[in-house]
């Protein structure tokens, strides 16, 4: 009993204060949101793109450069690449959108960063959201920094949101994973097992628009294709402070910042 | 020890295609038979087509010789069927099972020949899994039945509980005892080693990063290294002590976030709360690496992308010190605690001889007693010249994989402070030429849960003809299904826990 009371002493409190102290620090070599410079991109100019695993990085209508952040790998190779420097990695984790086509950055263009749920969804959830969370394909990176969110340095449950067992016990769904073939059905179903009105959130690239497996005929690029998706979390993985951003964005507790 | 005349390799020892011993299937399955019984491992087994051999599929085999750190290939041709090793030689079950879905090529006496991810197979031989008018159906099997009027089966998955990846597991039960448990899994496949072919390009790296995304390091190591061997390069000291610091620090990392889900699975909070965390710094550490928690685009063939400065390695340090000590903290709380030790000791039991039938690798081989790592067995990289302690203990329960993974957890801090405090001078990559054409080679990394192999080929144009990938977790379910015979039902979320395979790596 003793060791236990000492090894409490020594692990001290270690809440996080956000979101009403600072953040927790994340890496300087962070790759979060993407600036694109459009001074500077050459029109015609293709390095990004041959470099871009995924296409996350295409040709917009005026021939300049449209990075796709749902795509998008964060890997950095194109900002490695590109000759003028018109791309460039922040460290700013807010990336969260709530439509798919907001995941369009062009150039010098803001995000719109995710909205809040309707106030009716809202009053019916009150201050309670219980997710049931589904891996469709995911490689446990998702996973397991969707998971990290509720261990006490995150503690996830003091917004009132945690991951439940049950689907009947959820308001919505958190899908990794590009949704596989094989993991189809079961997620349907899943899906249907929640009770109505119900949420959905696709964490990760994966789950946004495919990741890595884009267009594999093993996979269907996403959830998008299957069920109304009220959260896109860009990322791979999409960094725990992201995903708490998007669902703090979702609940209306970070409206205003 | 070793076969005579097959091609004796080094992990990450490429040699020309041709080299391979080409042999009948007779003398194939003679061979390899008598090399696992004679102390071998049979790393990999797999089937790929061949140029040479139009309407045929090439098995290649990969022997280990632990005590000699040597790699032996062997190759044949067969058709629509061949005689399975599995009878004589349990350690091929699996990958017999994976050449019959892929090749349709019938591993004639297999004695459960079923779908081991159930996708189509790439070529359409002799028509091993049939789904007359549909696709294969995920889970759609024949499982074993114990019959009998007091038997009941549980079934579990894919979706399970926590937030964890898809599998489904099938339990004979008899009252709380489970008799036998089925692992069928699959629900994860997402194509990844047939887009590896004709290759390598933009997006190869990122397919082997995600084939176990807790295992990014370890696989995109294998990949690397497979890379430059092809290409004939050798990579700065300084990327390789990276390489090594960043797989380290993977292992202890995951090993502390599974000790404390194990003390959570038992309800022994303080442990499981403490080791959340503490995981989380640990993945801190290699996002001050390279941006990335699980070490995404650290690794490129050639070396790294991310130097490590002074002033980075001073802060590194400085964490892990602080790692350590509350690592220390919470898990040193186990093993002094009748509670947790009573639901630890004599639970989820595999035996040495076990292990060396069915092929086991990592700590859960290590449990048992056996000091099979690669680190120190094949060793590649930075361990060529920095040695690890291979950690073992006896009992084969789970206490000894978690007793195993925690002396892990120590020895792999020492070796992360080591490599911080000496870091080699000089570049941390060099350029990549074009790879040779014709070749093959092997390699082999100590991922935390055990042996990554990688098995590449290229074809007369240097492009991938084909890249095998086996996660350790390919050797190690069916491990856990034996390791849950005779135990409570109750049991089992300990039990896997103590293992924590990928479902993913395994489907890929």
């Amino acid at each position: 009993m003793i060791s236990i009371l000492l090894a409490r002493l020594h692990q001290k409190h270690r809440t996080f204060r956000y979101p009403d102290g600072p953040a927790p620090k994340v890496s300087d070599r962070l790759r979060g949101r993407p600036t694109l410079d459009p001074a500077r991109c050459l029109p015609g100019c293709s390095v990004c793109r041959d470099v871009c695993p995924t296409g996350a990085a295409a040709a917009g209508p005026d021939g300049r450069l449209v990075m796709d952040l749902g795509r998008c790998l964060f890997c950095g190779r194109c900002a490695e690449a590109c000759p003028q420097q018109a791309i460039a990695f922040t460290t700013d984790h807010r990336l969260a959108v709530s439509r798919r086509e907001d995941l369009l950055l062009a150039a010098g263009a803001q995000l719109q960063l995710a909205t809040a749920m309707g106030n009716r969804l809202r009053s019916f959830l009150g201050r309670s959201l219980r997710l049931r969370q589904v891996s469709a394909g995911g490689c446990n990176a998702c996973e397991a920094d969707s998971n990290v969110l509720t261990t006490v340095g995150w503690d996830l449950q003091r917004f009132g949101i945690d991951f439940v067992a049950s689907p009947r016990h959820a308001d919505g769904i958190l899908v990794t994973g590009p949704v596989t073939e094989n993991m189809r059905t079961a997620l349907l179903k899943t899906y249907e097992a929640v009770p109505a009105p119900k949420i959905v959130i696709a964490v990760g690239s994966c789950a946004v628009a495919g990741g890595p497996f884009v267009d594999h005929p093993e996979v269907h690029n996403g959830i998008a294709a299957l069920l109304p998706v009220d959260l896109f979390v860009p990322g791979c993985p999409p960094h725990p402070l992201t995903i708490l951003d998007g669902l703090l964005r979702l609940v209306g507790v970070l409206a205003d910042r | 020890m070793t076969v005579n005349a097959d091609l004796l390799l080094r992990n990450g020892q490429a040699a020309p295609l041709g080299a391979v011993p080409d042999v009948g299937i007779d003398v194939f399955r003679n061979r390899v038979v008598a090399a696992v019984a004679g102390g071998m491992r049979l790393a990999a087994l797999f089937g790929r087509p061949d140029a040479d051999a139009p309407g045929a599929i090439r098995l290649v085999a990969v022997l280990a010789s632990d005590s000699t750190s040597h790699l032996s290939l062997l190759r044949t041709c067969v058709e629509r069927d061949y005689p399975a090793l599995t009878p004589d030689c349990p350690q091929a079950h699996w990958f017999e099972r994976e050449i019959a879905e892929q090749w349709d090529i019938r591993p004639k006496g297999h004695p459960w020949l079923k779908p081991v991810r159930f996708h189509e197979p790439y070529a359409r031989g002799a028509g091993v899994f049939a789904h007359p008018g549909q696709g294969p159906l995920c889970g759609v099997t024949d499982f074993f039945r114990v019959e009998g009027e007091e038997i009941h089966e549980v079934a579990v998955g894919p979706v399970h509980a926590g937030v964890i990846e898809p599998g489904h597991f099938r339990f004979q039960c008899h009252g709380e005892t489970v008799l036998h448990l089925e692992i069928s899994l699959g629900y994860q496949h997402r194509g990844i080693e047939r887009r590896l072919v004709g290759g390598p390009d933009a997006r190869t790296l990122h397919l082997v990063e995600t084939a176990a995304g807790d295992t990014t390091v370890g696989h995109a190591t294998a990949y690397c290294q497979a890379l430059e061997s092809l290409a004939g390069v050798g990579v700065p000291a300084r990327a390789q002590a990276i390489r090594g610091i960043a797989l380290e620090l993977e292992r202890l990392t995951c090993h502390i976030g599974d000790l404390g889900a194990l003390a959570g699975d038992i309800g022994f909070l303080p442990t499981a709360s403490y080791c959340g965390r503490i995981r989380g710094d640990g993945l801190n550490m290699t996002a001050q690496l390279c941006g990335s928690r699980f070490g995404r685009g650290l690794l490129t063939p050639g070396g790294v992308r991310f130097d490590i400065d002074a002033a980075r390695a001073d802060d590194l340090l400085r964490r892990l010190d602080a790692v350590a000590a509350d690592a220390a903290s919470a898990i040193n709380l186990l093993w002094n605690k009748p509670s947790v030790m009573a639901r630890f000791e004599e639970t989820g039991t595999l035996s040495a001889e076990t292990v060396r039938q069915i092929g086991l690798v990592g700590p859960a081989a290590r449990a048992c007693g056996i000091g099979l790592d690669v680190r120190h067995d094949h060793p590649a990289g930075i361990f060529s010249f920095a040695h690890v302690p291979v950690a073992t203990w006896h009992s084969g329960d789970v206490f000894a994989r978690a007793y195993v993974r925690w002396l892990e957890v120590q020895r792999s801090v020492e070796f992360v402070r080591d490599q911080l405090r000496g870091l080699p001078d000089g570049p941390i990559a060099v350029a990549m030429p074009p790879l040779a054409p014709g070749r093959t080679v092997v390699t082999l990394v100590e991922g935390w849960r055990g042996e990554v192999c990688h098995v590449a080929a290229t074809d007369d144009a240097g492009r991938l003809a084909h890249y095998k990938i086996i996660d350790p977790s390919l050797h190690n379910w069916f491990g856990l299904a034996l390791a849950l015979r005779g135990q409570q039902i109750s049991d089992f979320p300990l039990c896997n826990k103590s293992f924590n395979l990928s479902y993913c790596g395994h489907d890929l």
